[in-house]
Formats: structure tokens, sequence, C-alpha cells
């Protein structure tokens, strides 16, 4: 049995295609789509977790990158900057996995990326801008954002 | 009356008073009773550590050679517009304050509130230099219409924090009934009671552990974001006639505190800035206020605990905004905020705090730290608080 988080990187000249059937359906690969930006005619990201057996799931990513699907590792893409956080807490009912968590004991806030799935709910509500996105997501995510701050500019 | 503030302060230059904080006293006064911990504690430290958009901080600019009259024109530190309406060097940055050309809400999308006035005073208090832009009209004494310089606190003779409202005894905690998100100075609200956030230090919040205002009063000293800093005045809309609990506990916002301290003295773990998406930036401060213990009536007042103090759930969807609807919804106690979940209108509601609990007791055992080391003494208030209730010490 295997299980990753894949970043899926689709070009404008495939999102038509119904990728992720053939994936679950002619691989058997368990997929759980966690996030997810595809405009037909336009480059598209998922951000995945896909399972199966060993074999499923190579196979499944020999059909991707066959399709010209680009699939990357997902490694803990929300960094939580401990210098920035005070541990108010307000981040703590937005989080939907319970990434975010605090012990009630000592009041500290903590972020387990294991558990994170990348919904980008703790950047939003983050008052000191204690929770970023890096690394393979950032580049996509972050550079649409600050399109859409220039378009309302 | 057990002990004066002069005698407290003996013991603590002395290095004998017996100092805790406002969570620690609640656990002595359940096993020791009132009458024993009155005699046996000077001081119970407070702390908060949260946003107070009543922020903002005045800076004496040094003058250049040929000499600048910045009042009456206008001044920008890092693009963000600073009051200038004041004496020739002299200049107010509040904390809110926004940089022209900033997205801000437009297009129906939230604001993301990069950067404001709290981001250059947490600026300058981490030691960097911002970019001061000032134009003036030009007087025979005042010559020079133009400056543009970056500067840090060398460049400035003075600068202080000055926070018209911090403090307040008491916060709503919000939450939104209409169908879809909102973004307020409380964070944001999940549609349809999504969500309940709050914003007090509950039984560490100064004002809650002198509900009355006996102690706290104009001069009183205070520990301010690192300084030492004081209380100048009331706060803006201090409103000590809201409906109290017998305990003294108002049951809504009330009383509040203005403060004042020297901002080259702070330090960046004790003030930072902060963006609300969609609403816009503050600042978040520390204080921490020290209760002198002078009678049994003092320890009742710092013992209080989380159960016994209560918050209005308000709705900011229509009744905050609009004045639309009921409030409170309901009241909730600390202690229940402080679980993770209350019961709004039947409904299991996750909550969320902008004060730091956790930050809150830091400010609080480090002022503890202070005065047991001698390095911080009491200030006896000049003048009382409006509403204080001074004559309340028979025991």
């Amino acid at each position: 049995m295997k299980q990753m988080k894949k970043v899926l990187g689709f070009s404008e000249n495939i999102t038509e295609e119904p990728i992720i059937y053939h994936l679950i359906a002619d691989y058997g690969v368990r997929v759980n789509i966690l996030r997810a930006s595809i405009d037909p005619g336009k480059q598209g990201r998922m951000v995945v977790e896909i399972a199966g057996e060993d074999s499923q799931v190579s196979l499944g990513l020999n059909y991707l990158e066959r399709t010209g699907v680009q699939a990357e590792t997902l490694a803990e893409e929300i960094v939580h900057l401990t210098d920035r956080c005070t541990s108010c807490t307000s981040c703590v009912p937005h989080c939907p996995t319970r990434a975010l968590d605090v012990d009630r004991n000592t009041w500290q806030v903590s972020f387990d990326p294991e558990k994170c799935i990348v919904c980008l709910s703790c950047i939003d509500v983050c008052i000191y801008k204690a929770m970023t996105l890096t690394g393979t997501l950032s580049e996509y995510f972050t550079n649409r954002q600050t399109a859409a701050d220039d378009i309302s500019a | 009356m057990i002990k004066t503030i002069e005698e407290i302060n003996q013991k603590i230059q002395s290095g004998k008073a017996v100092v805790l904080t406002a969570e620690e006293i609640i656990d002595v006064v359940r096993k020791k009773g009132v009458a024993q911990t009155a005699k046996e504690v000077d001081v119970v430290t407070t702390g908060t550590f949260s946003p107070m958009c009543s922020s903002g901080a005045f800076f004496n600019i040094k003058q250049l050679t040929e000499k600048m009259k910045i009042g009456g024109g206008f001044a920008t530190l890092n693009g963000v517009a600073a009051y200038a309406g004041l004496a020739a060097a002299d200049i107010y940055l509040g904390a809110t304050a926004l940089p022209e050309g900033d997205p801000r809400n437009s297009n129906g999308r939230p604001g993301k509130f990069r950067y404001g006035g709290a981001h250059v005073i947490e600026d300058l208090v981490s030691g960097k230099k911002v970019a001061l832009k000032a134009g003036g009209h030009g007087t025979d004494c005042y010559p020079r219409r133009e400056r543009e310089q970056l500067i840090g606190f060398d460049d400035m003779n003075d600068a202080f924090l000055f926070n018209p409202r911090n403090c307040y005894q008491n916060y709503n905690v919000a939450v939104n009934l209409s169908d879809k998100p909102i973004y307020t100075y409380m964070g944001k609200l999940k549609p349809g009671i999504g969500n309940a956030n709050y914003c007090s230090a509950g039984q560490l919040s100064p004002l809650f552990n002198d509900p009355y205002y006996r102690t706290i009063g104009i001069g009183t000293r205070v520990f301010f974001c690192g300084a030492q800093g004081y209380v100048a005045w009331h706060g803006t809309q201090h409103n000590p006639s809201a409906k109290r609990q017998e305990n003294g506990i108002p049951e809504t916002p009330a009383g509040t505190v203005a403060l004042i301290g020297d901002l080259k003295q702070m330090t960046p773990q004790w003030l930072k800035a902060v963006s609300f998406t969609g609403y816009g930036v503050t600042l978040s401060v520390a204080v921490g206020v020290p209760i002198p213990i002078l009678d049994e009536q003092m320890v009742r007042y710092v013992s209080v605990s989380d159960e016994e103090i209560s918050a209005p759930v308000v709705d900011y969807s229509r009744f905050y905004p609009y004045g639309e609807g009921q409030s409170p919804l309901c009241s909730v106690t600390y202690a229940q905020l402080k679980s993770g979940q209350i019961t709004v209108k039947g409904k299991k509601v996750p909550t969320g705090s902008f004060s730091s609990y956790a930050r809150a007791r830091e400010v609080a055992g480090h002022l503890k730290d202070l005065i047991c080391k001698g390095e911080f003494l009491l200030a006896r208030a000049q003048a009382p608080l409006p509403g204080a209730v001074i004559e309340k010490e028979a025991v």
C-alpha cells in the first residue's frame, strides 16, 4: 500500500481530458483532490493525495507521465513561522484537519504538516502572517493571488 | 487597609515582595482563603497580548542643517501617511494607516492589507530604517520644502507609543448569522455561526482584576511592549457604567485606558504588526499591569477566574454594522470560550481568540520577574479613572 501527496501540473492542451477519471477507473488508484485550479485552455494545478497498491500507483504515475501531466511530490508546502506566531488560536477553527491545533494547557499552537491538505485557509486568516506557502505550489497559487490583487488595484 | 503602595515598594526594593500572576493567585486563594492570601501576597501581575487598533506613535524627527517645517505639510514613512498637523518636526503615525495605492477591498475581493502604519512601527522597533518623504510650505525660519531620507530611531529625538484606547475590560464574542463569509475586525466569520471569535485574556486581563479601578488610574506604571509605560488617561470609549455582574465584572465592553511609553525601549517580541484580511492593518501590543494587594477586597478581585467572567455573543453580519436584530444572542464564560467550543442558538460552534493567552501568561510572568528582581516599582495612581469606586475599601 502506497500513499502520497502530489502536485499535478496540467498544460493548457490537456486540461479538457478526463485524466483523473482514467487514473481511478483504469489504474484503480484512490484519488483525493485536496485543491484544484483548472480552467479550460489554461494551465492548471491540482493537489491530490493518491493511494493504492505499489503497482497500481506506479502504473498510474506512468500513465500521468505519458499524458504529459507533471507529477511532483508535495513536501511541507505550508510553513509555520514560529517567530511570527503568537499562539493566538484564531486559525484553529479554520483548519479543517486539525493540522493547526492548540494545547489547552500550554496554550501553544502547533502545526503538523502531515495532516495539512494545503487548503490555504490559515493563510487567509492568520493576522501575523505566520503561515506561509513555499515550494512547488507557492509560485503558482501565490502568483495567482498577486495577479488578482493587481486586477483589483 | 493592610498595606500601602509605599510599603509594597519597600519590600520590592529589598527583594522581599511576594508576587504572583493573576492566574497563579486563583488556586492560592482557593487553598488559603482571602484573609491569609491578603497578608502573604503583595502584588498580582496581569497581562494581555492582543491587537489594539487605537495605537500609534509620535515621532520628533531631527532637523537637518537647513531646517524644515513638516507641520502643516505632509509626511509619509515607507509610503504610509503620518499626521503632520503639529509642530515643525512632530508627526503621529496611526497603526491602521494604509499606503496610497494599496489594493484594499476592491472588486469585492477581501484585501490583504500587507503593510501599514503598524508595520512601519514594527520595522522601527526591529531596528530597521524607513523611508521618510516630507513636504512643507517653507518659511523664513524653516526654508526647506522637501525631504527624502531613510530614517531610524537615531534620526529621531523622540519616539513614543501613545495608544488612546487599550485593555478593553471585556469584549464581544463575534459570530456571523448570515449565509456568506464576512471579514471583520474580529476576523473571518464563517456563515451560519460557523465559528466564534473572542478577544480577551479573561482572568489574566488587567481590568478584570481591578473591576472598579481601585488601583489602576492615571499615572499607574505598566509593562508596555517591553518598556515601562504609564496610564496617561482613561481610554476612549471608557464606559464604567456598563451593566455588571455581582462580582463587579462588566457584562459588556466597559473600561479602557490610554497608554503611553517610550517606543525606543520596546522590542519586536512584544509589539507586532498584524493584517486582517478584508479589514485592515493594526498593531498587537503587550500590556502588563501590576495590582497591589492593599487589602482583602483586592484579593477577591484578583482571584476572579474564567468561569466567573462572561462575554456577550454578538452577530457581526447585521447587528454590529446595522443595528438589526437581537443582541446579545447569548452570554458565555471565558472558561467555555477557552474550551474551544461554545453553544449558540443550539449549535456547537468552534472558538478562536485574537488575544494570545500564551503571550498574556508570558507578559504576567515577565512582569512578575521584573518586580521580584526589584526592576519594576509600583506607581500610585495620581487621579482615578472615571467611575472608579475607591471607597469600596471595606473588608
